[in-house]
């Protein structure tokens, strides 16, 4: 294969191309709104990279949306559809929370047993959805969208506890103990985290025996357990880690630009950016260290869409466009390897 | 006596504000799984028909012709979708995540550029959904709240025993059944595949928009961006609790509607925090789940482009 046809065969190429074609879209949206596109988008690079704290902050709006993609993408690779990130990452915020106000240990101890409760919480949270999938049959995607609001109402029970809940009003939780905290001055630990976990990640997928046994358990059960691999064990073992990822989605959060649980008006959507997030990154997770990023730069840019009078829920009209057209990418695929071959012809 | 039957009046009438927007998505659902494509999009369809169905009862001032426009504009969501999955083979999955991104997204801009803000200012009570016994029975009676209400919570049945009547009674509900579980051989009957599929996507766009348009119309009385947010997905694990049929889809609609009347009941009181008591639908069909229904059996072809040998 020589290099022209590598780069047609690429999902980075058409990944490309449905940005580009989300952003068009996205312009005429907003010339219908009467904002000139130039300049909303103008705004949105400009928030994000003007200045190094705003970078900053782009990658702590990046690191939770992260690390759910992380969650939905190995989910995606092993065969089972995390849908319940959403509900894994809300209780991992709330594990996080309370080892982080109850705990009171030094910061070198304290920031792993945050992170290490968010994790187990997901897993959990996830397991439970596992287990009636493997000896009941039940649909995980039915159980996944039970469990995340099981996990919402009871975030918001929780939050209002006296035991929790902050003194002097507000419905939310007292502050995480400051050793529990991963944002110190300008900088926020959260995507060091986020990445170190999809590296670790990539390596379980691509390098190792687990990963291998998983994916093939994802690519055909039957076939797999033809060969001797235990197709139950191997979708519990996929939706814990899934699970745990997003439960430490939840911690990061919490740990470093929350510093407190609220109590939630309507679902935080984490789980559905995640969604999105491994569609984007190609469900590769070196894919979603960027395809997060992106998503972040988006979430914070968006925010500041409303200086230029932009509405700023174009995003999500770009970032839905975005997936379409991955979707169906194959179609552009098909068409340019033709308009290629001719070409050669 | 009187306390029961009055909190038995008050059940039920929470029972039917609740199901109506759950049951025309969940019916909408069965076509689209049953004939094939899997569409977790419901949720934007049904945002965006609650939004078409509030701007034009501020527009218009016609409840029946907002309703209705909501539908339409579910069934253009609903084409998209077909056209992305049906023709151009995506990943049903995907689509429908977009689609769940674009329809809440173009429903807040419009309020954005309409009325310069999240939410629609509110619908007069003129322009809502018709209720035809108004004013017949005493307010708060038994009879004022098993009957006094909407309409369009007692058409809901009517419409769920059309969709049964198409499923089991007619050859194109045998035909979208047989293309949920072998399109080929359909194909080789002679059955068109990929038109059955776009009449069953469109339609399950086209219900789950007037279950949209049913909660701004009705229940809420005004668009804000809360006012579906997760209606769709408990709309689609309705539906794969009763295993993709419409009489099923009719039962898990019916125990959320219920349980939302429970969660009425109950709240009256302050004995439990409201949180605990929201999560009572939700405990309630993992109960049912595990105890009762169990396996659940997607149709074969379901999630599974199909593409035309030639």
């Amino acid at each position: 294969m020589n290099k022209k046809t590598s780069i047609l065969h690429s999902n980075f190429l058409y990944t490309v191309i449905a940005i580009i074609i989300g952003f068009l879209i996205g312009a005429i949206f907003l010339v219908i709104a009467g904002v000139s596109p130039m300049e909303a988008y103008a705004k949105i690079i400009d928030s994000v990279i003007s200045k190094p704290k705003n970078i900053m902050t782009t990658l702590a709006y990046a690191s939770p949306v992260m690390l759910t993609g992380l969650s939905v993408a190995f989910s995606f690779r092993t065969g089972v559809f995390n849908i319940g990130a959403e509900g894994q990452f809300v209780v991992g915020t709330l594990a996080a929370t309370i080892v982080g106000i109850f705990v009171d240990v030094p910061a070198i101890i304290h920031i792993p047993l945050c992170i290490i409760a968010a994790a187990a919480a997901g897993a959990f949270w996830s397991l439970v959805c596992g287990v009636m999938k493997v000896k009941r049959g039940i649909h995980e995607v039915l159980s996944f969208i039970m469990f995340n609001w099981i996990a919402y109402y009871l975030s918001n029970y929780m939050v209002n506890t006296t035991f929790l809940k902050r003194e002097g009003g507000g419905e939310a939780t007292k502050d995480l103990l400051e050793s529990a905290r991963i944002e110190s001055g300008d900088f926020n630990y959260a995507i060091v985290i986020a990445v170190i976990l999809a590296v670790i990640t990539w390596i379980v997928i691509e390098k190792t025996t687990l990963g291998y046994k998983l994916k093939a358990v994802g690519f055909n059960k039957f076939s797999a357990e033809y060969a001797g691999i235990d197709s139950g064990k191997s979708i519990l073992t996929a939706l814990a880690i899934s699970g745990a990822l997003a439960g430490i989605g939840g911690a990061v959060q919490v740990m470093g630009m929350g510093g407190r649980l609220a109590q939630f008006a309507s679902q935080e959507g984490y789980g559905f950016e995640g969604i999105t997030v491994a569609l984007i990154g190609s469900s590769n997770p070196l894919g979603v260290i960027f395809a997060g990023i992106f998503y972040g730069a988006m979430k914070y840019g968006g925010t500041k869409l409303t200086m230029v009078h932009a509405p700023s829920e174009i995003i999500n009209i770009i970032m839905g466009c975005v997936v379409i057209f991955i979707a169906i990418a194959h179609v552009f695929k098909a068409l340019f390897l033709s308009i290629g071959k001719k070409k050669e012809a | 006596m009187d306390t029961i039957i009055s909190n038995l009046g008050l059940l039920i009438n929470a029972a039917l504000i609740a199901t109506p927007p759950l049951l025309f998505a969940a019916l909408g659902s069965c076509f689209s799984e049953r004939c094939g494509v899997v569409n977790i999009g419901i949720e934007g369809m049904m945002t965006i028909g609650a939004v078409t169905g509030a701007i034009t009862a501020l527009t218009t001032g016609n409840g029946l012709l907002a309703f209705l426009c909501g539908g339409l504009a579910g069934a253009l969501f609903g084409l998209i979708h077909a056209i992305v999955c049906v023709s151009l083979h995506a990943d049903q999955t995907i689509a429908g995540t977009a689609i769940n991104f674009i329809g809440p997204g173009i429903a807040v801009f419009l309020c954005r550029i309409l009325y310069n803000s999240s939410d629609t200012p509110a619908i007069d009570s003129s322009a809502k959904l018709p209720k035809i016994f108004n004013g017949i029975f005493e307010t708060g009676s038994f009879g004022s709240n098993v009957l006094n209400v909407y309409s369009m919570a007692y058409l809901v049945f009517v419409v769920a025993w059309v969709c049964w009547f198409v499923f089991y009674k007619t050859k194109f509900g045998a035909h979208l059944r047989a293309c949920g579980e072998h399109p080929e051989a359909c194909e080789s009957l002679g059955i068109d595949v990929y038109k059955v599929r776009y009449i069953c996507v469109i339609l399950s766009g086209f219900l789950a928009g007037l279950g949209g348009a049913f909660v701004t119309l009705a229940t809420v009385s005004q668009f804000r961006p809360t006012v579906i947010v997760g209606q769709g997905f408990i709309a689609i694990a309705a539906v794969i609790f009763g295993k993709f049929s419409p009489e099923g889809a009719l039962k898990g609609c019916l125990i959320f509607g219920v349980c939302n009347g429970i969660k009425a009941l109950v709240g009256q009181g302050n004995y439990v925090s409201p949180n605990i008591i929201s999560m009572i639908p939700y405990v309630v069909t993992i109960i049912a789940l595990i105890a009762f229904v169990g396996r659940a059996n997607a149709p074969a072809a379901n999630g599974k482009p199909y593409i035309k040998s030639r």
